[in-house]
């Protein structure tokens, strides 16, 4: 391993406390007391200061050193919690964050922010009268010293009386590990007082009842000697002496150099009394600490998944109960494959059902094995939800407007990918909502709302999909506004009558948003146009439900994966297709009655009220081999998709199964249509029916195609 | 060779020490917090010869981790030490008390690590 | 397939220098002619097998096969140098190749008549491709090598199948 491995795990450590700190500083502004809050962000400035001090970047260790200091004021109630302690804590966060930036891509750091950071930090605590810090931690060079000490000074002969209280044992020390450090400094000789030693009744095992009278001569200083003992120092009485010092020392100097040395005759454990206090305050933090872990069970599982947002990473953090059922499945395969290797040593015909059943259960195993090996790419949303915070907190800040943001579901699981690529869509449409849907206080008590907004983020599993909920309780679109642009810019006719939900689409449309209104804060020279892609582009969807007066709601869809999809396997003239089963609507076998055949378009077919065009996939595939197909008493797959419903036709439903998705992108190029392709049991290749895709294809080659039979070119209302 | 359990919240420091210690030829098992060191030590399928554990953690500190582990047979006399960045009197007093064998102050050093743990462990 | 491996040394030029400068070649037939590629650029050669046929691609895309989990690509090297398509037969087989594209490595097959041999030709056995051969797309042919005993038209397929 080397030391960019190190530093690598430093750096995805620190983004993921640096990201929890923030959390826990913008909780903090509505909690100020809340203690594990304060213990949260004193702990994530002490790790990274930890971190940072071992690979030597110096200006994080400085930065983050007084956070920990200025926290632990906090913690010990001596600087209170207020909006301007946390915007200071908040920019220094900033200034690490940076910092940590700038040591990831071997770029120099930003001096002249970190020091002001740290003056910013400094006044906190001079303001509350806190004691002056201590310096951080730096590598240590006391061996150095040890080292020097040793080849330059003359022989020094010491006297030790090492009398160990009887319970040394119990904190793991060795009385003989000690002799072993002092033989290492110099010549030693050792007398052994064994006075104390009780009777055979009175003799526990685990007690030490020896006492040593140790005679060293050495080169190293009393200083040195006596680190041997550093360890023990409370747990022992320690009679020091220099018996013949270097000439210029005086005889009494040595003693008194010794601070650790108990008086004789003291009690054996002079540590116990004196350290009770430090001891107590310790298990309160502990007490506490437990009792904000017992009211958020989940928090601890999660902390170690939070991660970075943003940037796409190679590594994926799983918890230790997928890894645990991983095992097991395996465990199980070895079972079932070793049962069945003893049963294909010597089949008989009456071992069929047990073969049958091996099989069976070999195939259950290996489904199971495969779904868990999907859900280590599963990863909480929460990743993203929390960068929510703090661009809420900037903006408000920044518009003048109060809001509290609610954030429900945050454990809901995602594929990875998934998760990284949503992320800016999410933060835009927070932002949107934030800088358009959100009304100015004074506005929202004129009509008689709370001052104070409310965002609600919420995410949940919904069927095969991933529902991800942005909702204000603003002002809602401004039907009239967007009708009135969507004219001016030639995106509808003067005439064209729309209905709510069709005027509220129109914010997506590429030419609706233009640069001269993308405002610094929603806008980024991101147009909502450019949100609705993204998330289409992940085979999801986003839809808008708005109230005039009463606020906005978008909802986002998008699949569990991208790497698997429950598929319906169909047979058309030969070929197999995997279609996804959330855009299959129904099936059912066609009755001529309800097929109508339109000059020029083809055939449509009627469902209930509606007519459905009938898509002969081999022909609108192109596919050569095919021959096409009678219409009339085959079955009807009917689709649906945000562009309309179509009939596919086909000759059979095969089954319906899990399907990997295998990029045909990889090896080639994206085929309008499909949206990838997916290995069957035998071998074969079967394609994934895009029925997005299919119905732009149709459009587009409806009126050429129109006369060979298979399709039509008309949409469906 | 011996098996050691190293307890530290911070994966870069966990995943140094462990790295060291491998180096070294010791095994090497992990944890992230004080709870889930007892764990391990508890469910007694890994006999530890030696616990590292940072002070600092969240669920359950260092401090309580030691008393803990005192408390069971098993551990009532191997050694424990502290790895912290913590090296105040008053700290070493509460984990000399909790029974901490030793400690090791933080900013880490590989060469430091090695020579006390070589220092407490059975030869 | 049956000479694929053997190697036949150039008689007519310095066994050091040939260490030195030529480049291997696999050569395949194609409607009687030879042909050569790289021989870095191949993969693995595999017997025919059936395609699973793609929407809407050109002609010579055959479709796409499982290759040990990955979807790969198959092009018809006949029909895309624009000569007569054959049925498959007994020697037919797909050569997967590898190429590097703007969007990282790429695996294709392509299909040819029978591979025919490996040669090592030196850069001074190459001649440049003459102005567009009759029938022959002109932009795969990377040069014409002369042997002793024979010419085989050298290809470049890393874009054979590019603008499919």
């Amino acid at each position: 391993m080397s030391m960019e491995e190190f530093h690598q795990i430093f750096f995805e450590e620190a983004d993921e406390l640096m990201e929890a700190m923030e959390a826990e500083l913008l909780e903090m502004v509505f909690e100020p007391d809340n203690p594990e809050r304060i213990n949260n962000v004193f702990r994530a400035a002490h790790s990274i200061k930890g971190g940072a001090a071992t690979f030597g970047f110096a200006e994080i260790t400085e930065t983050t050193h007084v956070m920990e200091t200025l926290m632990n004021e906090v913690r010990e109630g001596a600087i209170a919690v207020d909006r301007s302690l946390v915007d200071v804590l908040l920019s220094a966060a900033d200034c690490v964050k940076d910092l940590l930036a700038a040591v990831k891509g071997g770029g120099p750091a930003d001096a002249g922010l970190a020091v002001a950071t740290r003056t910013a930090l400094e006044a906190c605590l001079e303001r509350s009268g806190a004691a002056p810090q201590t310096s951080p931690p730096q590598p240590d060079s006391s061996d150095e010293d040890a080292a020097a000490a040793e080849t330059g000074a003359a022989l020094r002969r010491y006297r030790i009386g090492f009398r160990p209280a009887h319970g040394l044992f119990r904190t793991g020390n060795d009385p003989l590990h000690i002799l072993r450090a002092l033989r290492e400094l110099g010549d030693l000789e050792v007398e052994v007082d064994t006075g104390s030693v009780p009777t055979l009744d009175g003799f526990r095992a685990d007690q030490l009842y020896l006492a040593w009278t140790l005679h060293i001569a050495t080169g190293s200083d009393p200083e040195v000697v006596l680190e041997a003992f550093e360890w023990v120092e409370d747990l022992c009485e320690i009679d020091f002496q220099e018996v013949e010092s270097r000439p210029e020392a005086t005889p009494d100097d040595a003693p008194a150099a010794v601070p650790a040395a108990a008086p004789a005759g003291a009690p054996a454990v002079p540590m116990e009394a004196g350290s009770a206090a430090g001891t107590e305050r310790r298990s309160a933090d502990a007490g506490t600490l437990a009792a904000g872990t017992a009211e958020r069970p989940d928090s601890a599982p999660h902390r170690g998944e939070r991660r970075a947002a943003g940037a796409e990473s190679a590594t994926i953090r799983v918890g230790i109960d997928k890894i645990d059922t991983l095992i097991n499945l395996v465990g199980e395969l070895v079972i079932t494959q070793s049962m069945l290797s003893d049963l294909g040593e010597d089949v008989e015909l009456c071992d069929l059902d047990k073969l049958r059943e091996g099989f069976q259960q070999l195939e259950r195993h290996t489904r199971a094995l495969q779904e868990s090996v999907m859900k280590i790419r599963m990863v909480p949303i929460s990743n993203v939800f929390n960068r929510m915070p703090r661009t809420v907190h900037d903006l408000t800040a920044r518009l003048g407007k109060q809001l509290d943001l609610v954030m429900h579901g945050e454990h809901t699981e995602l594929d990875k990918t998934l998760m990284e690529r949503i992320g800016d869509p999410l933060v835009h449409l927070v932002r949107n909502a934030v800088d358009h849907g959100v009304e100015m206080p004074e506005v929202r008590a004129a009509h008689g709302k709370p001052e104070r907004g409310t965002l609600t983020l919420s995410a949940f599993h919904a069927g095969g999909d991933v529902v991800i909920e942005i909702s204000d309780d603003g002002a809602g679109l401004d039907t009239e506004r967007i009708r009135a642009k969507a004219r001016d810019r030639g995106l509808v006719d003067a005439g064209e009558q729309l209905d709510e939900a069709q005027v509220h689409q129109l914010i997506f449309h590429p030419g609706f948003s233009t640069a001269e209104e993308v405002s610094d804060v929603s806008g980024r020279g991101v147009g909502m146009d450019v949100v609705r892609q993204n998330i289409l582009g992940l085979g999801g969807s986003v839809e808008i439900a708005s109230d005039a007066g009463r606020g906005s709601t978008f909802t986002i869809r998008l699949p569990l994966t991208l790497a698997i999809v429950d598929a319906q396997l169909l047979q058309v003239a030969g070929q197999i297709y995997a279609v996804p089963l959330v855009s299959i609507v129904e099936s059912f076998q066609v009755e001529r009655a309800n097929l109508k055949s339109i000059a020029e378009r083809g055939q449509l077919y009627r469902v209930r009220d509606d007519y459905v065009p009938v898509v002969d996939l081999t022909s609108l595939f192109g596919i050569r081999e095919a021959t096409p197909q009678p219409v009339a008493g085959g079955l009807l797959v009917l689709v649906e998709s945000g562009n309309g419903r179509m009939g596919l036709l086909v000759d059979d439903l095969l089954a319906q199964q899990q399907v990997v998705i295998k990029s045909l992108e990889s090896n080639f190029r994206a085929v309008p249509g499909v949206s990838g392709a997916t290995i069957l049991g035998d071998g074969r290749v079967a394609l994934i029916v895009d029925v997005t895709g299919l119905a732009r294809l149709l459009r587009a080659t409806g009126g050429r195609r129109g006369q060979d039979g298979g399709l039509t070119g008309i949409r469906a209302a | 060779m011996s098996h050691i359990l190293v307890v530290d919240d911070s994966s870069s420091m966990r995943e140094m020490v462990s790295y060291t210690l491998t180096t070294a030829g010791h095994s090497v098992m992990a944890a992230a917090d004080g709870a889930q060191a007892l764990r391990i030590a508890e469910d007694g399928v890994d006999h530890f010869d030696l616990v590292i554990t940072d002070i600092n953690m969240p669920v359950m500190d260092g401090l309580t981790l030691i008393r803990e582990l005192r408390g069971l047979r098993r551990y009532s006399y191997r050694p424990i030490l502290v790895l912290s960045t913590e090296s105040s009197p008053e700290t070493k007093s509460a984990g000399r008390s909790a029974g901490a064998t030793g400690w090791i102050v933080k900013p880490f050093d590989p060469d430091k690590l090695l020579g006390v743990v070589g220092k407490v462990l059975p030869q | 397939m049956s000479s694929a491996t053997t190697t036949t040394a150039n008689p007519e030029h310095d066994p050091a220098g040939a260490q030195q400068h030529c480049a291997q070649y696999l050569t395949f037939l194609l409607d009687g002619e030879e042909y050569g590629i790289d021989i870095l650029s191949v993969q693995e050669i595999k017997g025919w097998q059936p395609c699973t046929e793609l929407p809407n691609t050109p002609d010579y895309v055959l479709g796409v096969i499982n290759l040990r989990g990955a979807v790969i690509p198959v092009i018809d090297l006949r029909r895309r140098l624009g000569m007569a398509p054959r049925d498959a037969g007994k020697l037919t087989v797909v050569i997967v190749i590898r190429h590097a594209a703007a969007d990282g490595e790429k695996v294709l097959g392509v299909v040819v008549d029978a591979v025919s041999d490996v040669f090592d030709i030196a850069p001074d056995q190459v001649s440049a491709p003459p102005s567009l051969e009759a029938g022959l797309d002109g932009r795969f042919v990377r040069g014409l090598a002369t042997l002793a005993d024979k010419m085989i038209i050298l290809l470049d397929l890393a874009h054979v199948a590019g603008d499919a």
